[in-house]
């Protein structure tokens, strides 16, 4: 297949430079927090992770969550101890769960979350409702910005993460909560508590 | 709607029979577009984005083979495995080879445009496996027996009412209920079951980047993402144009991707593959099938760029008007309509027609297609490969002959005013002419354009006739309409001449 396609190709031309004035925004928290509620999720900010925590426990859905999954300690009902849980599958019945953002792009509300130190990363999936907290400091304006941070030397999956799951395949009406989560809930901390 | 064959006016006309069904397509279509162009507008980079997009892609297949061996040794470095196939059998054997080892019996999908060119799921479905299409649209026309109508909107010729009723049969919803929120919590509960029963999962793959040997796959529902992160197989199906040099690339193809497919900015899920999950084994089988055949090709090179965002689709008047199920073809509309001719210029020759050459999609397109012109190109091609029908080539004959000479041509003017007013209706709206199948004559006017301006310039000119009108006259006159392209002496001269001559008419 290689030495076909060899025999066909036209004369090579130059990669372009992605080195462009790229869109910019006088308040990205502002401009994040607009584009996360247009597609269907909602932002908060706290000024410690603690704060965020707290605000992220009494969210609606945290209240009335019965097996709930933090990623960080000291999240209030949290009952779902992932690194004993060998079998994915038996993380079907998560209400809630609760996880960093490595990333936050102010453009598209797209938020950039990983495997790392993660078990089982089908719980950002499977969850009926998500909350991800990400450090302000870590809030870029555009995409180009945020894949010049990003590092693909490991192997982990990583995803962008752009408010709840949806569908408008029935009649191009939206429905909230296709096979994802129903509800994502993103919190801005000023605390930069995953470090450099 | 069920398609017989591949004649897309034939097909056209079966859809728009429900006019009322016709009408709401093209409506929700055009909203998609409207979404579209408020988020291209909102970007003043856009233009940069597009021009960028399109160098990338390319810079891209014109060293594709180098790129696909960077890819395949990256990806493997990461412990994914690489398979090449040159064509759909060997792809699905490619496919079926890997499940069968493994054992695995019921398999879970997430949209692959290319999985649908290949017809995957029958295949697998005559070996046994169980086949699930798990994006919502996809497991409509799954459950309706049918293909996608659309690339991203797999179901939109599809109305609520209809899916509350195959819902009804199919998983016991409600009697009648046709709320598209109930509807869709529904199958959210059917499909978990199926996610989490699944031995395997199968993606498309949006982007594959050379650099690092990792894939993108892009979903609003997070279907891809559950059926890859339960059950511990992976297998990622791409066409060779899905590479991409640089991670740096992907964030040009994504800001456009969601934008101009859905109007959002970005999709819900950007999901970044660069290994198996732990435990697990994770594929991805690269396919030709006829895209080296496209490449060599001057014309049509660019349709490689398409990343399939179906923006042409939902901008096009004709493709609005007759539903992708007229195209017959796993992609439809201006974009499919030079990709299937490409595989089969006889079997989809009517394709290029399927056209008003507005252009609309040319200017959409996120990755700078130039369509339109590419459609007339196929138009050409299909004439000079002999399939063209005489329907259309006799007309395009008489009207040649007609063209070539002023003297016939002022002829069938007045020939034809006299059919118009005289002739019967029979005569004039008849299956010979297509034309006039939804459409009126023009009324025959009184007198012909040459009949006026002839009056006019014996009123304004004291009755001397301009020269360039007296036909029957020789040579100069008419250089001054139709300028030679080589003349005896200069061209330039020649017209410049003649256009002082008129003006002193005037």
């Amino acid at each position: 297949m290689l030495s076909r396609l060899r025999e066909v190709l036209p004369q090579a031309l130059p990669l372009p430079s992605l080195d462009e004035q790229w869109i910019r925004f006088e308040d990205p928290a502002a401009q994040f927090a607009e584009t996360l509620a247009f597609v269907g999720g909602k932002c908060e900010t706290a000024p410690t992770l603690a704060a965020a925590l707290d605000l992220v426990a009494q969210t609606a859905p945290a209240v009335e969550a019965k097996r709930t999954y933090s990623w960080f300690d000291g999240f209030p009902g949290a009952n779902v101890a992932m690194e004993a849980i060998e079998d994915p599958h038996s993380l079907a019945d998560v209400d809630m769960a609760v996880l960093p953002g490595r990333m936050a792009v102010a453009e598209n509300a797209a938020v950039w979350a990983t495997e790392q130190g993660l078990r089982h990363r089908v719980i950002l999936f499977l969850t009926q409702h998500l909350a991800l907290i990400v450090p302000r400091a870590r809030l870029v304006d555009n995409l180009h910005e945020a894949y010049g941070r990003l590092s693909f030397e490991t192997s982990d999956f990583g995803v962008w993460i752009s408010g709840p799951s949806k569908t408008a395949d029935i009649e191009q009406s939206l429905v909230i909560g296709a096979h994802g989560a129903r509800s994502l809930t993103v919190v801005l901390t000023d605390e930069d508590f995953l470090g450099q | 709607m069920v398609v017989a064959g591949h004649d897309h006016p034939k097909n056209a006309a079966a859809f728009i029979a429900d006019k009322e069904k016709a009408k709401w397509h093209d409506g929700a279509l055009w909203f998609v577009r409207a979404k579209r162009d408020r988020m291209a507008n909102s970007l003043p980079e856009w233009e940069t984005l597009r021009e960028k997009a399109s160098g990338i892609k390319q810079h891209t297949v014109a060293r594709l083979p180098d790129y696909l061996e960077q890819f395949a040794a990256q990806a493997e470095k990461r412990g994914i495995r690489v398979h090449f196939a040159n064509d759909a059998a060997e792809h699905n054997a490619i496919v079926l080879g890997i499940l069968q080892n493994r054992g695995v019996k019921r398999v879970v999908k997430s949209k692959s445009m290319l999985t649908e060119e290949c017809h995957l799921n029958p295949f697998l479905e005559r070996h046994g496996m169980e086949v699930v299409d798990t994006d919502l649209g996809e497991w409509i026309v799954q459950l309706r027996h049918e293909g996608p109508s659309h690339i991203v909107l797999p179901a939109i010729h599809i109305r609520k009412e209809e899916v509350g009723e195959l819902f009804h049969e199919k998983i016991g919803t409600e009697k009648g209920a046709t709320d598209p929120t109930y509807l869709a919590g529904a199958a959210r509960q059917r499909l978990r079951d199926e996610f989490l029963q699944a031995d395997a999962g199968i993606t498309g793959v949006n982007f594959a980047i050379a650099e690092t040997g990792g894939i993108v796959v892009c979903t609003n529902e997070g279907n891809a993402d559950l059926g890859t992160a339960l059950p511990p197989l992976h297998i990622a199906c791409m066409g060779v144009e899905k590479l991409i040099p640089r991670v740096a690339d992907l964030s040009v193809f994504i800001r456009l991707l969601g934008r101009s497919a859905t109007g959002q900015p970005i999709t819900t899920y950007t999901s970044h593959f660069h290994g198996p999950l732990p435990g697990g084994e994770m594929h991805i089988v690269v396919v030709d099938n006829g895209r080296s055949k496209i490449l060599a090709s001057d014309d049509f090179r660019r349709s490689l760029n398409c990343i399939r965002c179906g923006a042409c689709m939902n901008t096009c008047p004709v493709y609005r008007r007759s539903g992708g199920h007229s195209y017959a073809t796993t992609v439809p509309g201006p974009i499919g309509s030079i990709l299937n001719p490409a595989q089969d210029a006889k079997k989809h020759a009517t394709l290029p027609y399927a056209c008003s050459l507005c252009g609309s999609c040319t200017d959409v397109c996120p990755v700078k297609i130039d369509l339109h012109h590419q459609l007339l190109t196929w138009r050409r091609e299909i004439r000079v490969q002999g399939h063209l029908s005489w329907k259309k080539r006799l007309p395009m004959a008489v009207a040649a002959w007609l063209f070539a000479s002023p003297a016939r041509f002022s002829a069938i003017g007045r020939i034809g005013k006299f059919f118009l007013r005289n002739l019967p209706r029979p005569m004039l709206y008849n299956p010979l002419n297509d034309w006039g199948k939804q459409r009126e004559l023009p009324p025959a006017p009184k007198k012909s354009f040459r009949d006026l301006y002839r009056e006019r310039q014996k009123q304004t000119s004291g009755g001397r006739e301009p020269s360039f009108l007296s036909e029957s006259k020789n040579g100069p006159d008419r250089e001054g309409l139709h300028p030679p392209l080589a003349g005896k002496g200069s061209g330039s001269h020649s017209r410049d001449a003649s256009r002082s001559e008129s003006s002193v008419d005037a």
